[in-house]
Formats: C-alpha cells, sequence, structure tokens
C-alpha cells in the first residue's frame, strides 16, 4: 500500500464510490413510514396573509397534516437570525427585521413559505400545496437597492426606517478625500456586482425524524456545517436541546456557501415530525424551488475612485458601495459587504488612504448572503477594474502600474485592518505573464485583427482572506460565533486511524488531503486512515467548511492533535526501548531510535499503548488525542489571473482564448485537488462575468428561476486553463497552507471583463457581459467615431 | 398504477407506479437505485443521463411507462464487480469529479459519446457533446481530460476484444 504525503498527486479516496453511484447524499436516504412535505409559497414580492383555508388540502388523498406559520410560532419555534453583528457610523446596532420561517402575517418575497402540507407521497404532498387558498393582501413591492432606497418606498420591516439595515463605514474618511483632492490623477468608475444564484448540482433536502418515546430528533441535511446547524437549531430556533438533536451531512452534492445556513425547511420538517407525532418527514427542493429559496449573492452598486499621484502611485482608494441584502438577514449576510468585502480594498498594493462606506439595504427579494468568494469577488472586482482602467488613462502598461504598487515587504499592514503576512506579488505576476506569453500579445492581436476579430487582454492581482480568523479577533467584529476547527485523531490497537473532523467535505475532497498529512507524519498507506465527518454524533464539535478554512483552520487542528499523538507515542517507545524520548523518530510505518538499529512496528507501539501492560510509570492507556485549533491570522492567498478573448464584432459573441492563473496559496498539499479548486471557482467567476444574472421585474417576480432562464457555464464555454503556482508558506497556521477553494471566483471576473473593454475599446460594461451587451457597447464606439 | 417492467443492469425489473412517474423517479424511487440523479426539473442539467437500449437519454424526459420492455443501463451497472469501466477509472485518474452528484450522468453521457465517435474523440467534440450536462464544481477541464483518457482505454479495450 502507497505511502502518499504532503505535495503528493494522490487520487482521491472518496471517488470511488461517486464514479459507481454508491455515493449517498440527503435524497437518497429513505426512513421507515416517512411522509413528504411540500410548501405553500408566496406567489407575490409583498402580500398581507389574511387568511389561509386549509379544508381543499385536506380534502386531498393522502394529505396528513397542513401546519402554518401561526402554529410554529405558538409552539414556540425562534425566529431565523443573522449571526454577525454590524454598527452604523452613528454607533446604532444594525436594524433587524423578523424572519418567521414561515410568514405568519407577511410575505417579503417570490417563494417565501407561509405553509407546509405533510402527505404520505410526494405527488399527494404536491398536490395538497396547490389546494390550500391564500388569501393574499398584494402590498406594493421594492425589488432592488434602487426602489427600496427611492422616496416613499414600500417598507418591509418597521425595525428598519428607509430599509436601510445598516450603514456602516472604515477608514479615514477626511484623510482620503485630501489625498483624492491633491491627487495627480483620479480615476472614478460606477461598478455593479451582478445578482448571483450559486445553484450546487444537487438542490437542498432534508430528512427529519423525531422520535417522541425519546424525545429526540434527527436531520439528514444538505448541509456545510451540521454542528453550526445543530447549534443554531437548538439555541436560536428551540426546535431541541442540542443533546436531543442529531444532525448529519452525509455526501452533499456541492455547497458554494449556499449551504452554510440552516433554512426555513429544515427548521420545519423537524417541528412537523414531531407536530405528526413522530413520523419522519422528508422535503427534496426542486430546482425552481431553489432559485426561489437558496440564500442569493452578490448585488452591489458601487461608486470608486483611486487616486494616484505624479510617479503613479496609488495615493488614495474611496469606495461607496449599496448592497441588497433581500427581504430577511441570513446567517453571515451583514458581514459579507462589510467585514469580508471593505477589509480587501487595498488589494495587493501600498495604499495611504483608504476610506469605505457601505449600506446594507432591504429588499423584497430573496435574502443574500455568502457565496464563493464572498465579499472579496466584489472588492476585487473594484479594485482591478479601477486600476486596469486607471493604466488605460494613464497610458501605462496594465501590468506594470500593478508592479509599481505592489506591497513589496511583510507583514503589511493596510488601513482597513488586514495585515497581510506573507505573499511575493512580484514573481507570481512574472509567472502569470510568462505563462500568458504576454510580450507577443500584439502579433497575437493582429492575427485575430486579420481574421476580422477583436483580441483583448485583462489582468486580476487579487489578494483574499481565508479561514477567517482568531475568534476573539472576529467576536470583536461583530461574529457571533468562533472560527476555530477540532479534530480527534483515534489510533486504533492495529495501528490504523481514524480522524474525526469538524470540517465537512462536499467536493473539496477532503478524505484524500487529510489522509495525507496523517501519512506524512507517521508513513503509514494512505489506505490505513479513515476519514469521519459531517455527523453530530460522531464528532464532537466543528464549525464546518466554507470561506475556504479547511485546510488553514481543519487540517491544522488535525496537525495539532497528531503533534499529542506523536508525543505520546514517543514516550511509550523510549520505555519500550529504552532509549531517549528525543531520539525517538517516526517514519516509515517505524518507531526508531535514531543513530542505532533499534525499532518497533508503528502498529507495535499502537498495540502496547492498548494492551498497557508496560506503559511508562503514570500514563494512561490507549491513543486517542483531540485538539481545537485557533488561528493567529487570516491566511492571504494571492495570484495573477490573465485573460484573453477574441470577440466577434458582427455578433458580440466573446470566446475566451486562454485562461491563465498563476496563485499563491502557500503550503500545497495536493496539486490536483488544488488545481480543481481553481478550475471550478475560475468557471464560476467566468459565469459571473459572461452570462450569469439573477433577475427580478419591478413587481418582484424573480424572471430566472430554470435552468432554461439563468445561464451557466458549459463546457464548451470554457478553455482548458493555465495554472501555475508559487509558493510562500503562511506563517499564520502549522502546515504554512493558505486556501484555495474561493481564489478562482475572487480573482477572474475582472480579468475577463479587463480583457473584453481591452478588446472593444469601451469600458462602459456591466456583467454579465452577454453578446447582446457586449455588441451595443461595440455599437456605441462605432458611433463616436463616426461623429468624430 | 400501472406496471411497468424493463430490464435494468441485465436484471428484470418490475414495479406499480403511477402514470405521471418519470423515469428518472421510477429509477430512483421504484428500483432504490440511487446513482442516478435529479439535479433540475427542466432536463438541462443531464444528472440522471442512463443508457435505454444503449442511448444515452435524460431519465427525466421520458415516463417510466414509455421504457417498458427496455433495456436500461445506469450507472451502477457500469462497472463489473470490481473493475470499474475505462470511464470510470478515467475519471477518478484525472480528477473529473468533485462533489460527485452530476458524475453518474457525466460517465454515462461520455460512454454513449465514445461509443458514437470513436477513440480519437477530440477536446472539440467532447466539449460539444457536453452540452446537456452541467458541472458546477470542475470547470469542465478534468471533465474533458478524463473522457479523452476514457476513450483511449476503451478503444484499447475494443481493438483488444476484435
Amino acid at each position: 500500500m502507497a505511502v502518499e504525503g504532503i505535495g503528493a498527486r494522490s487520487v482521491r479516496k472518496e471517488d470511488k464510490r461517486f464514479i459507481t453511484g454508491r455515493g449517498r447524499y440527503t435524497d437518497d436516504i429513505n426512513l421507515p413510514g416517512q411522509l413528504y412535505a411540500n410548501f405553500v409559497r408566496s406567489p407575490h414580492a409583498h402580500a398581507r396573509v389574511n387568511g389561509i383555508d386549509k379544508a381543499p388540502a385536506m380534502a386531498v388523498d393522502g394529505v396528513v397534516a397542513v401546519l402554518d406559520g401561526k402554529e410554529l410560532q405558538a409552539d414556540g419555534i425562534g425566529n431565523i437570525i443573522c449571526g454577525w453583528m454590524i454598527h452604523s457610523k452613528d454607533g446604532s446596532p444594525m436594524n433587524m427585521g423578523q424572519w418567521v420561517p414561515m410568514a405568519p402575517e407577511t410575505a417579503r418575497f417570490v417563494g417565501e413559505a407561509v405553509a407546509v402540507v405533510i402527505a404520505r407521497t410526494k405527488e399527494a404532498a404536491r398536490d395538497g400545496a396547490e389546494a390550500v387558498v391564500v388569501d393574499w393582501e398584494v402590498l406594493e413591492a421594492a425589488a432592488s437597492i434602487g426602489a427600496a432606497l427611492a422616496d416613499g418606498a414600500p417598507q418591509l420591516h418597521p425595525e428598519a426606517p428607509g430599509n436601510i439595515i445598516y450603514d456602516w463605514e472604515i477608514g479615514d474618511s477626511a484623510a482620503t478625500d485630501a489625498a483624492i483632492a491633491s491627487a495627480a490623477h483620479v480615476t472614478k468608475m460606477d461598478l455593479e456586482q451582478n445578482r448571483l444564484v450559486p445553484n450546487p448540482m444537487e438542490t437542498r433536502c432534508a430528512v427529519a425524524s423525531y422520535d417522541p418515546m425519546e424525545e429526540h430528533y434527527t436531520l439528514y441535511s444538505t448541509s456545510q456545517n451540521p454542528h453550526v446547524a445543530r447549534l443554531v437549531l437548538s439555541a436560536f430556533y428551540q426546535v431541541a436541546p442540542e443533546h436531543k438533536l442529531r444532525v448529519i451531512a452525509p455526501d452533499v452534492g456541492g455547497g458554494f456557501g449556499s449551504k452554510i445556513y440552516i433554512y426555513p425547511e429544515e427548521i420545519v420538517c423537524l417541528w412537523a415530525s414531531m407536530k405528526i407525532g413522530g413520523k419522519p418527514v422528508k422535503w427534496t427542493s426542486e430546482r425552481t424551488e431553489a432559485f426561489l429559496t437558496d440564500a442569493h449573492a452578490r448585488d452591489h452598486v458601487t461608486t470608486a475612485e483611486m487616486a494616484f499621484d505624479a510617479d503613479n502611485k496609488i495615493t488614495a482608494v474611496r469606495v461607496s458601495t449599496d448592497a441588497n441584502l433581500g427581504a430577511y438577514m441570513s446567517l453571515f449576510s451583514s458581514s459579507v459587504p462589510t467585514y469580508l468585502y471593505a477589509t480587501l480594498l487595498s488589494g495587493q498594493y501600498q495604499i495611504p488612504n483608504i476610506y469605505a462606506e457601505v449600506k446594507a439595504v432591504y429588499s423584497n427579494t430573496v435574502p443574500v448572503d455568502a457565496y464563493r468568494g464572498a465579499g472579496r469577488p466584489e472588492a476585487t472586482f473594484v479594485m482591478e477594474r479601477l486600476v486596469e482602467t486607471a493604466a488605460r488613462e494613464l497610458g501605462v502598461d496594465p501590468a506594470e502600474l500593478r508592479r509599481k504598487n505592489f506591497i513589496q515587504e511583510f507583514p503589511y499592514q493596510t488601513p482597513v485592518i488586514m495585515c497581510y503576512d506573507a505573499g511575493d506579488f512580484e514573481s507570481v505576476l512574472d509567472k502569470g505573464l510568462e505563462a500568458a506569453d504576454y510580450k507577443n500579445f500584439p502579433a497575437r492581436k493582429a492575427e485575430s485583427a486579420a481574421r476580422g476579430k477583436l483580441r483583448g487582454i485583462g489582468f486580476s492581482c487579487y489578494i483574499e482572506a481565508c479561514g477567517i480568523a482568531p475568534s476573539a479577533a472576529v467576536g470583536s467584529l461583530g461574529a457571533g460565533v468562533g472560527l476555530w476547527e477540532s479534530a480527534e485523531i483515534r489510533v486504533n490497537p492495529v495501528g490504523t486511524i481514524e480522524v474525526l473532523t469538524g470540517s465537512h467535505s462536499h467536493g473539496q475532497g477532503h478524505e484524500t488531503v487529510f489522509s495525507q498529512v496523517v501519512a506524512d507524519r507517521f508513513g503509514l498507506p494512505n489506505d490505513s486512515i479513515q476519514i469521519v465527518h459531517g455527523d453530530t454524533d460522531k464528532v464532537q464539535f466543528g464549525m464546518g467548511t466554507y470561506g475556504s478554512r479547511s485546510a488553514a483552520v481543519g487540517l491544522s487542528a488535525i496537525a495539532k492533535a497528531l503533534d499529542k499523538v506523536e508525543a505520546k507515542a514517543k514516550k511509550i517507545a523510549s520505555h519500550l526501548l529504552e532509549a531517549d524520548e528525543g531520539d525517538i523518530v517516526i517514519e516509515d510505518g517505524e518507531v526508531k531510535v535514531s543513530g542505532t538499529d533499534k525499532k518497533l512496528g508503528w502498529h507495535e507501539v499502537c498495540l502496547g499503548a492498548y494492551t498497557a501492560h508496560n506503559l511508562p510509570e503514570g500514563m494512561e492507556p490507549g491513543l486517542k488525542e483531540g485538539a481545537f485549533y485557533d488561528p493567529t491570522n487570516f491566511t492571504f492567498p494571492s495570484g495573477t489571473y490573465i485573460c484573453e478573448v477574441e470577440v466577434d464584432p458582427d455578433t458580440g459573441v466573446v470566446d475566451i482564448i486562454q485562461f491563465v492563473a498563476s496563485d499563491d496559496f502557500g503550503q500545497i498539499i495536493n496539486p490536483m485537488i488544488v488545481e480543481g479548486q481553481v478550475h471550478g471557482g475560475v468557471a464560476q467567476g467566468v459565469g459571473q462575468a459572461l452570462m450569469e444574472a439573477c433577475i427580478y421585474d419591478e413587481a418582484g417576480q424573480i424572471k430566472t428561476a430554470s435552468y432554461m432562464d439563468y445561464c451557466m457555464p458549459r463546457a464548451d464555454d470554457l478553455p482548458l486553463f493555465k495554472i501555475s503556482h508559487s509558493t510562500t508558506p503562511s506563517p499564520s497556521n502549522p502546515l504554512g497552507v493558505k486556501g484555495c477553494g474561493e481564489a478562482g471566483a475572487i480573482g477572474s471576473p475582472p480579468a475577463v471583463i479587463n480583457a473584453i473593454t481591452d478588446a472593444i475599446g469601451n469600458n462602459n460594461l456591466t456583467m454579465p457581459a452577454t453578446p447582446e451587451k457586449v455588441w451595443a457597447a461595440l455599437q456605441d464606439v462605432s458611433m463616436k467615431q463616426a461623429a468624430e | 398504477m400501472t406496471t411497468v417492467s424493463m430490464t435494468v443492469n441485465g436484471e428484470a425489473r418490475s414495479a406499480d407506479v403511477e402514470d405521471r412517474t418519470l423515469l428518472s423517479t421510477y429509477i430512483r424511487e421504484a428500483l432504490q437505485l440511487t446513482g442516478t440523479h435529479v439535479g433540475c426539473d427542466t432536463s438541462q442539467c443531464g444528472a440522471c443521463v442512463v443508457h435505454v437500449d444503449g442511448k444515452a437519454v435524460k431519465a427525466c424526459t421520458m415516463l417510466a411507462v414509455q421504457a417498458e420492455g427496455a433495456a436500461v443501463t445506469t450507472i451502477e451497472g457500469l462497472a463489473e464487480g470490481a473493475n470499474l469501466h475505462p470511464m470510470q477509472a478515467a475519471f477518478r485518474e484525472n480528477h473529473g469529479l468533485q462533489c460527485g452528484f452530476c458524475t453518474p450522468g457525466m460517465i454515462m453521457t461520455a460512454v454513449d459519446m465514445v461509443n458514437r465517435h470513436g477513440r480519437a474523440i477530440g477536446e472539440e467534440t467532447i466539449r460539444e457533446e457536453l452540452e446537456g450536462n452541467i458541472c458546477r464544481c470542475t470547470g469542465y477541464h478534468n471533465i474533458v481530460k478524463s473522457i479523452a483518457a476514457g476513450a483511449e482505454q476503451m478503444g484499447g479495450q475494443r481493438e483488444a476484444a476484435e
């Protein structure tokens, strides 16, 4: 059996079940006697519920119960919470409206649940939900930032006058203004972040079951963080005390952030199972339901300025953003456009003055929360569109303008909280330029022109922050939870190892990567290591997987627990081998006394720990250790993305000819998996740049609620990617890792838009840059040229 | 209710289902073969692709009753015991999957396209043929590589057999 340690391109352990159809996703789980839930949802963006007539539904064959929001409230089920407190400029706390899991009085977005039908079959549940008659009183809706902030706009929540949740700021406003006023050049732009829907391929699903004898609940759920789900369901929604609630997140088919949150449907299924006397209740989201209920993403309107001195050094950045948080505040929604966004507005650059203000608004749309990148794609888009545009205005090479302003020495304290601990932006840029064959771009452009095509090149030098931490620091910024991770290493008497982790894998390949770190430590075959995750009955606690934290935080906890296992194993070996503890080394599956031929097999030491016949004086038997790891800082992955496009001037169709990703993720455990993360992230970023848009009409009807209307990248939309890595280890965790899950989605959108605007000679282009928009932008250019 | 019978992965199977039951629902719920996935409501995503009488079909686009008497192969029927089909092995070797949800449909589609285009199927054809399958994790990069490698292996096996 092979030993594949840190740095190996180890093929994935989990793949065997996925390629043979033996994966076990939540919808694959069926409990004996289970019933099915189907939700009655608001067809209106804003409407009062004047009455619910359940009788027609109860008359449908197979319907067992119809439950509504008032009954849920009467049973003491709590409101859905936002777990990050933000204070406005004036010091006042954010204005949070009430979010009842099923609206008892007023629905505030299309798709909000007002009742649930429980039936013996899926079909009967659906027929029943259609039969429920709701007496709606339709109210005026505000379905965009502009509509929500307009004078006389309908008010969504009495707690939030003017629909404003908070009006927050960071940085030194006066100093930034002064620097802009005295600048040699100022680049000013209006920018938009298109609204996105995450769309993991597996829709959400819940199988909830209540045992009336034990008063115990079990929830199978498509969750990225089952322990957080259990904590929130218990402490805030009062579904059950924590020790009476087991949450299992089995194989999960992608998340991208959208499966962090605890949604109304999971709460209602648990409560409904109790309400109907303990029969299991299953709900599987349909795709359109996913568009109507999964947390949406992005949706910013921004004005931004970047100031330069006469030497083209950046002297200031000023940003004003309005962020749409939808009809209710989702779990981490408040932190996304503030601490996950504005704290990255220094980019890779030395900028002495930065100021940002962010207004978060309610609107009659699906709640908005973190999606792959969460705040950092928005910040990167602002910075990299600004700097590329400035280069064009100043008539300098965009790569060289960036190089000139790069931070060169670390640690570097930005004016917006973050302290970058390590990086080498210049060598990462150079690797990118080399891979993109930048110097020969003019020749390629000429060749395209000869074929009647417009070729353009665009850059994006991103920096982001992963492994959000340490807990005390995020607590001081308003987080309601700590952001550490836990791990437990159970070494069996025969020397095989089970690793219990609070991280959760939903495509990231933890079973493979985590095993590599353990194999590396002791020289054991990867096959002898089992990774256990996703079950609150097995793993004590964990914060789950999001924000590219599983390597930086989760794997660090494993490394720390391994330290303890290693220390105890060495103590046992030194006792058995009668050698000094300091001379014991563990490698190649053996425990050796260095400089001698004395040794024991790893399994012999493990067995010794469990037989306990001959342990050092006072030592407890067994070999099992746990650790909680709280990082000392965020990690800061960075990179240069270079996109080259060809535009057909007759149709506006954009073809991505080449995409170069040159990243610095610190230490890499499995390059194959890291490359895969970059491919997928870039694809989602290209999706945002070229085709994805969630569109609401003025009445608040969502117009893009299926795959026939919401366009995502398909195989023929994308090229093969050119990927390279540089490595400056992170000093903030024992393995030196930084995280790679989100970088692709963070860095790529501005690279694509910069390339298209370079090709067409018109910088006025919003995302998604559909052929229609690109063609229209080209017509503006020809009209201007004709006028001149 | 109607009794619907077909051969699934070489075995005669039969179940009573409502007339409106989709083939995908029949496979997942009546036969409990949960490797076939459902990712959308509109036949866009291809997670449910199976082979019906040797051709790739989105199992959500047809009713179970339409497959009466047919020979259906699902992802569970592709490997022979512990011996993976070359396309399955190629997806693993080339990291052609992440969350695994679209994977059964991708593999079934891939086998079908190689059956039609042969060993030398190129990147462009693979990308065109994947038009009906959405993956949200991989950016398709490694799926394209997996299918090219799987095609090589399948072609090799076929030539050896001839």
